[in-house]
């Protein structure tokens, strides 16, 4: 399916944000994920299902003023 | 000792993490500061990258509080989502508000600002917004929950200091009792004693450190600035007269002549 990750379309198959985050080897505890505009905590993405067009924002801690 | 939403601070100092030459640098910068907060951002992540997990544990492993920004986003709804998501990935409902209005300046919209300072304060979080020196948008955001107030000395990044010192004695002079944050535009270690000398709570700054030529050296200064600056305030400052007064007493004076 087609999915808009982090701004760019790709074609993967991921039944749950937590199969896409594996599927594309983002590792450790430090991220935080987006849906749709929507905050998906950590403890939710293993029962959020994906859907054909979905935007993912996958975002992690970065130097900040 | 400083108190923002009911957590006691030794340093007078919040500083960014951003722009040093080298990750540490950033950490010896840290360190020498003696800050107790220090200022992160969420960005996307690469796959497979984990660049950001390692520059996180960095910061972690100083045992500073964390204080997340939503630098870069120009809605109310941009922002309240970054600040739920540092919120989730942070577990800490602090969050340094920053809705910019305009590209060449990084100038607050505060009328964006108050409505996600609204939105955030009644979801919980503890914001601390950076505004300007505006009275009334001062108060929409002390209603809409905030308890901390940063208003800019000059724009981010920028170095010029307190450009409106007035606005910032007026704010100082309005809010007595809300903790104050002069946050962008400070430059020299100067500016932020003037600030403290105004009767500031605290400073906020990165570039000032992290673009310095020795940015731990200046970051030990900084300190040294913000100390005599609040030190100076609590003494007591006189205030500036149009004549002369001697200070040595004139009273038993020789007569030579």
């Amino acid at each position: 399916m087609k999915l808009i990750i982090n701004g760019e379309e790709q074609q993967i198959e991921a039944g749950t944000l937590a199969a896409l985050l594996a599927a594309l080897d983002y590792e450790g505890d430090w991220l935080a994920t987006a849906v749709n505009g929507d905050l998906v905590p950590r403890a939710e993405r293993a029962q959020t299902a994906l859907n054909d067009g979905d935007r993912i924002e996958i975002l992690a801690p970065k130097q900040g003023g | 000792m400083l108190t923002l939403y009911g957590t006691e601070l030794s340093s007078r100092l919040l500083l960014g993490t951003a722009r040093y030459p080298s990750p540490a640098i950033m950490e010896a910068a840290i360190r020498a500061s003696g800050t107790g907060i220090v200022t992160v951002s969420l960005r996307r992540e690469t796959a497979g990258g984990g660049r950001g997990g390692q520059f996180f544990e960095t910061i972690r492993a100083l045992g500073v509080h964390v204080l997340p920004n939503t630098a870069g986003c120009h809605t109310a709804k941009e922002a309240v989502l970054t600040a739920r998501m540092a919120r989730d990935l942070f577990a800490t409902d602090w969050v340094k508000l920053e809705v910019i209005g305009h590209h060449d300046t990084l100038q607050p919209d505060v009328f964006a600002l108050v409505e996600a300072a609204r939105e955030l304060c009644a979801d919980g979080f503890k914001v601390f917004p950076y505004t300007t020196a505006d009275l009334v948008v001062a108060e929409k955001l002390l209603e809409a929950g905030c308890g901390v107030l940063m208003p800019w000395a000059s724009p981010i990044g920028s170095a010029r200091g307190l450009v409106d010192p007035a606005s910032l004695i007026s704010m100082r002079a309005h809010f007595p009792d809300v903790p104050l944050i002069v946050d962008a535009g400070l430059g020299r270690p100067s500016h932020a004693a003037q600030a403290m000398e105004l009767g500031y709570d605290a400073v906020l700054l990165n570039t000032a450190v992290a673009g310095a030529a020795d940015p731990i050296a200046m970051a030990r200064a900084f300190a040294a600035a913000i100390d005599a600056g609040h030190e100076g305030c609590r003494a007591g400052l006189l205030e500036p007269r149009d004549m002369a007064v001697p200070s040595t007493p004139v009273i038993g004076k020789a007569v030579f002549a």
